[in-house]
């Protein structure tokens, strides 16, 4: 058996994470609780799907076995997908579904600031164009986070429950392992432990003025990375790969 | 002109004729979507780059640039994508922000004089009195506003 190439696992993961949430985001599309929404949710869901093609794509390049991005995207079952926890958890109530993006987005933005400098032209280009749309993403979502806690009765008990919810899984998105570890030292890959300082002060500020309760540190939820998902990811899998299994190589 | 500067000239004339499906006033090359136009022998590459990652209209414009391409009597071609650098509304034209305006939609940075603050200025009645409604409008290159002046809601493109 051949080692997968580092560079093939650390940007299938980024796609991974990418299409799972622009998918899960989706999602919303004739159920947004308001028009505004409903295409905000929309345009978040595009960025994040435009940005895991261009890297399917690279990291189809990178494997050179001819899979391409559509491949990766449909022909894989759930153990193969590398995506993080977080992404793949259901939309819930609205409170959850921007919980789960701020969360994302917090850590995102400077991800791509410094990915932006990699040394791996591709990923720097893709970086560069999605650093951007993470900072409006990551507004959005703040802007909705501090109406929700901030807001009414209702609104904050939905807020904080969800941040309870999804807290466990966001230190899933500071581990690494070999395959980053084998890219950091090249200056390919952001180690995601730099990352944190920034996350802990944007998502401390955001929740100061949403008047939320930052969890206690406690147990991580986290195997995604690995292959190890919770039972959401195959149902999602299920509806979005469903054309593809069920006519293999349609097009229209 | 001939050889392959002519063919050059020629391809990026018609290329530069594509509008952009969303905002049909615009020209790709107005949108500064139309990166560069290069010849290899016969055989002619037109670079394109994204707005945004996810802009659905891309795949709509190559298919465009081909059909325009090959009405001006170039057949061997091929269309490349890149991403850097990455787009930014630094690369609307003067006459593309003339045109915008026009449109209805506001085009990108205005800078207030006062307090040196970014104002978004109505495309109607150029009041800087205007307000955010959502931060995404109706693609993902816009956001929505309105005039607190005339009370027009409008279109803006987002700077970045």
């Amino acid at each position: 058996m051949t080692e997968t190439p580092p560079l093939f696992s650390y940007t299938l993961r980024l796609a991974d994470n990418a299409l799972i949430l622009g998918h899960r985001l989706s999602e919303w599309i004739g159920h947004a609780p308001l028009l505004e929404e409903e295409l905000a949710l929309g345009n978040v869901a595009l960025d994040l799907i435009g940005e895991a093609r261009a890297l399917y794509a690279y990291a189809g390049t990178v494997e050179g076995k001819g899979r391409d991005e559509d491949a990766l995207a449909y022909l894989r079952d759930a153990h193969d997908f590398r995506n993080i926890l977080l992404v793949e958890q259901p939309n819930g109530d609205f409170a959850v579904t921007i919980i789960r993006q701020f969360l994302y987005s917090a850590v995102m933005h400077p991800f791509w600031h410094a990915l932006a400098r990699s040394s791996d032209a591709t990923l720097a280009a893709i970086a560069a164009k999605a650093e951007k749309e993470a900072a409006y993403h990551l507004r959005h979502a703040s802007e909705w986070l501090i109406r929700l806690g901030d807001g009414t009765e209702e609104s904050r008990r939905r807020a904080q429950a969800a941040l309870d919810e999804l807290w466990a899984y966001a230190g899933e998105m500071f581990e690494s392992d070999d395959v980053e570890q084998a890219l950091i030292a090249p200056g390919i890959a952001v180690d995601p432990a730099l990352l944190r300082a920034e996350w802990e002060r944007s998502v401390d500020g955001v929740l100061a003025q949403a008047t939320l309760a930052r969890p206690a540190a406690g147990w991580i939820q986290s195997g995604g990375r690995s292959g190890r998902h919770s039972e959401h990811l195959g149902h999602l899998l299920a509806e979005m790969q469903f054309l593809q299994r069920a006519y293999p190589g349609a097009t229209w | 002109m001939s050889g392959a500067a002519g063919l050059r000239e020629r391809a990026w004339a018609a290329a530069a004729e594509v509008v952009d499906p969303e905002i049909p006033v615009l020209s790709i090359a107005d949108l500064g979507v139309l990166r560069d136009v290069r010849v290899a022998g016969d055989t002619v590459e037109v670079v394109i780059t994204p707005t945004y990652s996810g802009c659905p209209a891309m795949r709509v414009i190559e298919f465009e640039i081909e059909a325009a391409l090959r009405a001006a009597g170039i057949d061997k071609l091929r269309i490349a994508t890149v991403l850097s650098p990455a787009w930014t509304t630094d690369w609307l034209s003067d006459e593309g922000r003339r045109k915008l305006a026009e449109f209805g939609i506001a085009g990108a940075v205005s800078r207030r004089a006062l307090f040196g603050a970014d104002a978004v200025l109505c495309p109607r009645c150029g009041s800087a009195k205007t307000e955010r409604l959502a931060e995404f409008g109706s693609t993902a290159c816009k956001a929505l506003y309105r005039c607190r002046a005339c009370a027009e809601p409008f279109d803006y493109f987002k700077c970045h």
